[in-house]
């Protein structure tokens, strides 16, 4: 009987019983228990580590790949401008310059409309249309980005061209300091239409953070303003604003990640030339185009150099969306204080 | 009156600037339905041009050539996405099982769920590339395992933090209640909470199959693309996304229409999930 002397016989009411037929049975189950607990304690816990084992993965391994192309050129890869396949001379910065123009433009435009639309949800939509809408806005988040891509090409571009090139480059393109901004060729492609299909894109992911956080506003606070005799407008500009600014902040920044590693609606509508862009209009191309357009044909020491290329990409998103998610906990935490 | 007359000043100042920035948010507002309902009209009057019956059941056509369908390229992206939904099913609901369970009593597990937040919006091309020098440069070819893994690195942080958020919804006292019947921990978790947020993590893999079914970029360096029917997933393998990617960018007239047709079928396939997943959840959770 010494074997089933384990905790369960030192449990208060055990020694009452006989300590013949149900403690050491009992004692049996609960060591069972206990360790089949550890171990799905320990195997689940396996399974999450699996992420942080891919991510560490992906580093080690986009940046073993991209080691020959690191010691052939240094840091000074990272603002060389050439980019020559035949003499295998190669630098990231028209691909770096595109990727951030590109994102650039991207947030300029979406930032005020994701926050028009945040303001309507919260403030002054009806109650039985914030659901709706709020799904609708949801459902352009879900619309693939190969569709984006194909939208900006095939529908966008022509009509861009037309009506909104085309009147820039005669109203603007002759002025004085800002005129080189509308230059070059007129065909809808370019870093400024990128910009504006990716703005579409991160829309409603930077839309639907800034909602939740305008939602955990305290009433009160919202109350306390309305009864002072503040319009709608006052009350979001120095109430809302002012309580949410670092969730805000997250959610802008969490777009910019998003804008900087997409690839397919990008790649349709920028040009991809490995030029460095003069004007908004002319061609250019991004670090995931260039990943998605040369990597078939690519070997060697252009191969280790995309490579690279992705290695900074996921690099830099990864600190973007790193502090886009601690302004965004942080703002979720003064809601708890 | 001094007074009362500049008071109605900055009053009608203040009401200007209110109505003004109402009338913008409602514009903008305004803009992401029109954006939304342009793309979906763009869709149907060119994709539904191109659906017929020989999209299902022809392959892709070679260059040059009339006609064709899009046979090939659905069956490898059904193929595809069943191998992640199995492969990512378990994991991430483990995973996010750990998260929600034990994931307070830890320094790993919030980091991880740090890192799970962020490999969400990680780009997706670079997860491509990752496969790329992990499976397809070893083994010397494309193949649709490939593609599988790289669709499974996108889907299992979805299911991980929404099966995470769907238990962490479940209350304390039921866990404790069945912990007082004296059932173990892993009773618990697999036979009361996750049965309790049984919806919400359907939910959180119905929009997980909804986020991969569209990707492309990883598609591009693990799966590439593959003329011909196959089902042999050792081999590159025909999909959606590649085969509209491909068929847009060419010059043939029937390789776009094509294009067109995969891409309603994407669209209409996820916007459909995510609808699904929505009123699903909506009413299970209502039912409770």
């Amino acid at each position: 009987m010494s074997v089933g002397m384990t905790t369960i016989d030192k449990l208060p009411h055990s020694p009452d019983r006989p300590a013949g037929a149900v403690s050491p049975n009992m004692a049996a189950i609960a060591r069972r228990q206990r360790w089949q607990d550890v171990l799905f304690h320990r195997g689940t816990q396996a399974f999450s580590l699996l992420v942080l084992a891919a991510l560490i993965g992906i580093l080690v391994s986009l940046f073993m790949s991209a080691w020959p192309t690191f010691k052939t050129f240094g840091l000074k890869f990272l603002w060389t401008v050439e980019w020559d396949v035949v003499n295998e001379q190669f630098g990231a910065a028209i691909a770096i310059v595109g990727t951030v123009l590109s994102a650039g433009i991207a947030l300029l435009i979406a930032v005020p409309l994701a926050f028009g639309i945040a303001l309507f949800l919260t403030e002054n939509c009806p109650t039985w249309l914030r659901r709706p809408l709020g799904t609708a806005i949801e459902l352009l988040a879900a619309v693939p980005s190969i569709i984006y891509g194909m939208f900006g090409l095939f529908v966008f571009a022509p009509i861009f061209a037309d009506f909104i090139q085309t009147p820039l480059q005669q109203v603007l393109g002759g002025m004085p300091l800002v005129g080189w901004l509308f230059g070059g060729a007129v065909n809808g492609m370019g870093i400024l239409a990128a910009g504006i299909v990716l703005a579409f894109m991160i829309l409603p992911y930077i839309a639907a953070v800034m909602r939740d956080v305008f939602e955990i506003v305290p009433p009160i606070l919202r109350e306390s303003a309305y009864g002072l005799g503040c319009t709608t407008w006052e009350v979001v500009r120095k109430v809302v604003l002012p309580y949410t600014h670092k969730g805000v902040i997250g959610g802008v920044m969490l777009g910019l990640g998003r804008a900087l590693g997409e690839t397919m609606a990008v790649t349709f509508v920028i040009g991809n030339a490995n030029r460095m862009p003069t004007s908004l209009f002319s061609p250019g191309t991004s670090i995931a185009s260039v990943l998605a357009n040369e990597f078939g044909e690519a070997a060697d020491l252009h191969l280790t150099t995309l490579f690279a290329l992705g290695f900074l990409l996921f690099a830099i998103t990864f600190v973007v969306l790193a502090l886009a998610k601690l302004m965004i906990i942080r703002a979720e935490r003064a809601k708890g204080t | 009156m001094q007074a009362t007359r500049s008071d109605g000043a900055l009053y009608k100042k203040r009401r200007t600037a209110n109505a003004l920035g109402l009338t913008l948010s409602m514009a903008a507002m305004a803009v992401g339905l029109v954006v939304l309902l342009w793309i979906l009209f763009v869709l149907l009057s060119k994709g539904l041009a191109a659906v017929d019956l020989n999209m299902f059941t022809r392959d892709t056509p070679a260059p040059g050539s009339e006609g064709g369908g899009l046979r090939n390229a659905i069956v490898g992206s059904l193929m595809m996405l069943g191998l992640t939904v199995l492969v990512s099913t378990p994991i991430g609901i483990l995973a996010g099982i750990y998260l929600a369970e034990y994931g307070d009593e830890s320094k790993t597990a919030e980091l991880t769920r740090f890192v799970t937040d962020i490999m969400l919006s990680a780009p997706s091309i670079v997860l491509g590339l990752f496969v790329y020098a992990i499976v397809v440069a070893p083994m010397g070819h494309f193949s649709g395992f490939a593609g599988s893994l790289a669709l499974s690195l996108i889907a299992i942080p979805v299911v991980v933090r929404t099966t995470e958020n769907m238990l962490r919804l479940v209350p304390g006292s039921l866990r404790e209640a069945a912990a007082a019947l004296g059932a173990p921990r892993w009773k618990v978790s697999l036979m009361i909470t996750l049965r309790a947020a049984k919806s919400g993590v359907i939910t959180g893999l119905l929009l997980a199959i909804a986020r991969v079914s569209g990707e492309t970029a990883p598609l591009l360096f693990t799966a590439l693309n593959n003329q011909f029917f196959s089902t042999n997933m050792s081999q590159p393998m025909a999909n959606l996304p590649v085969v509209i990617f491909q068929f847009a960018m060419s010059p043939y007239d029937n390789w776009i229409r094509l294009a067109w047709g995969g891409a309603l079928l994407i669209t209409l396939t996820v916007l459909i999930i995510n609808i699904v997943a929505r009123v699903f959840f909506r009413e299970k959770s209502a039912g409770h």
